[in-house]
């Protein structure tokens, strides 16, 4: 039944509903949502704070869609590949956001394909190699606890769309951050070998959390994830540095963030103008 | 004019959802309202169960393609983001036929809580129902399945494997 009409509305022409494949140029995420600004809203401020939230959820969606194919057991690589849908379900909704109010009218494929490295305004966290999996754990247990302290603060936005985008992220980002901090817990509290690695995942995802605070204060829910989570697997809590030697949220990346981009923009570039 | 809402709504309840095709949009309650404009235009709101639900435009034309295959000539179909879904809004029905497809039904969902994060690392997890044999000796397999939806458990009596649609 339902499986054939599936089938039929992909292969089948609906006047300008025709689509027999997926790919870039299809759709608008934000389809049908008023893109209107409410009084009040400075449209500048409000564009450049859903490009770097859609730039963070980009890069790192990229870095977890690597670990596919490469991850210790095949449910953590779905697990990984699922959150990583999720940030880039995220960033869709807000680069989409971004294009309504910023003035251009581009679409989400003209930030997420056609900017360069120099134009992203992630944090650098996110665009760190992957390293390995205690790491890769150790920065999503911080990035999701961060994201989902500013989000939980922009459920209250001005503007309804980027409210609204913010309070499906939080439910989202619960659930990455549950996933993160479970894995830490087993990791800290098992072997000698997994405890040494989740240690020292941690102390490198710690040299960043200046950068982090600096972007968006959310030091105290943080720390207090920290807290918790290292407490319960037995790790000492890493020290913060102070401060950190530069900030993607201004441009200045680390040298890992252009070969990611350029693999993430190949196809798109090679055929700027395709549709599918 | 009550009559073409009626209808218009009832066919739009009625588009099968695309990763879970034995559920309605209806069921899965992700269409949110149906209202016929002024014009006669037919506009359908639909909300995304997940960011990323690579599903959605699928729902979309399929939503469109019933409505305009059934005689309406204007149809609009709009994303609505607010309020977020929630699988509580999986109707009684819904419910039903997942359980009689293989797929246990969600929990209530969690109300949000700034406390702890919650660590349940062993199999201490609510008591979900075997949906082949009833039994509630169950275990989570992988909190992450096929679909974002789901989860994979396992049921410890009956040995079988199920999905599970985790609750959000």
């Amino acid at each position: 039944m339902s499986d054939d009409h599936v089938y039929m509305t992909l292969a089948e022409g609906h006047e300008d509903d025709a689509r027999w494949a997926y790919g870039t140029g299809f759709e608008d995420p934000l389809h049908g949502v008023s893109s209107a600004v409410p009084d009040g809203v400075d449209r500048a401020e409000l564009a450049a704070l859903c490009l770097v939230l859609a730039d963070d959820a980009l890069v790192g969606a990229q870095r977890l869609a690597e670990w596919t194919t490469r991850a210790p057991e095949l449910e953590e690589e779905v697990a990984l590949a699922n959150i990583g849908l999720d940030l880039l379900g995220q960033a869709r909704l807000l680069y989409a956001r971004c294009g309504q109010v910023d003035g251009t009218e581009r679409g989400e494929d003209a930030y997420a394909y056609f900017r360069d490295a120099d134009d992203f305004r992630n944090v650098r966290l996110a665009e760190l190699p992957n390293g390995d999996f205690a790491f890769t754990i150790a920065r999503l247990l911080v990035f999701a606890s961060w994201r989902l302290a500013h989000f939980e603060r922009l459920t209250a936005s001005a503007d309804p769309v980027l409210a609204a985008i913010a309070a499906k992220g939080v439910k989202e980002l619960t659930y990455h951050r549950q996933y993160a901090a479970e894995w830490v817990v087993r990791l800290g509290d098992g072997t000698a070998e997994s405890h040494r690695r989740m240690r020292a995942g941690l102390d490198d995802v710690a040299a960043h959390l200046g950068e982090l605070f600096e972007a968006h204060d959310a030091r105290t829910e943080v720390l207090a994830v920290l807290r918790q989570v290292t407490t319960a697997a037995g790790l000492p809590l890493p020290d913060v540095p102070p401060q950190t030697a530069g900030s993607g949220r201004e441009g200045n990346h680390t040298e890992h963030l252009a070969p990611l981009l350029t693999e993430l923009q190949s196809v798109a570039r090679a055929h700027p103008e395709a549709t599918w | 004019m009550v009559t073409v809402l009626t209808d218009a709504r009832r066919i739009a309840e009625q588009v099968p959802d695309p990763e879970l095709p034995m559920l309605t949009l209806a069921d899965l309650g992700v269409l949110r309202d149906v209202t016929v404009a002024a014009d006669g235009t037919v506009v359908a709101a639909l909300t995304p169960t997940y960011s990323g639900c690579p599903a959605m435009p699928e729902m979309r034309a399929g939503v469109a393609a019933r409505l305009k295959d059934a005689g309406y000539e204007r149809v609009e179909v709009r994303t609505v983001l607010d309020p977020p879904w929630t699988t509580d809004w999986i109707t009684p029905e819904g419910r039903r036929k997942l359980a009689e497809h293989g797929i246990a039904p969600p929990g209530p969902a969690p109300r949000p809580s700034p406390g702890p994060v919650p660590l349940s690392l062993s199999a201490t997890h609510r008591a979900v129902s075997c949906p082949r044999c009833g039994a509630t000796d169950t275990e989570e397999t992988s909190r992450f399945g096929a679909t974002s939806c789901k989860a994979l458990w396992r049921c410890r009596a009956c040995q079988e494997p199920f999905e599970y649609v985790k609750e959000i």
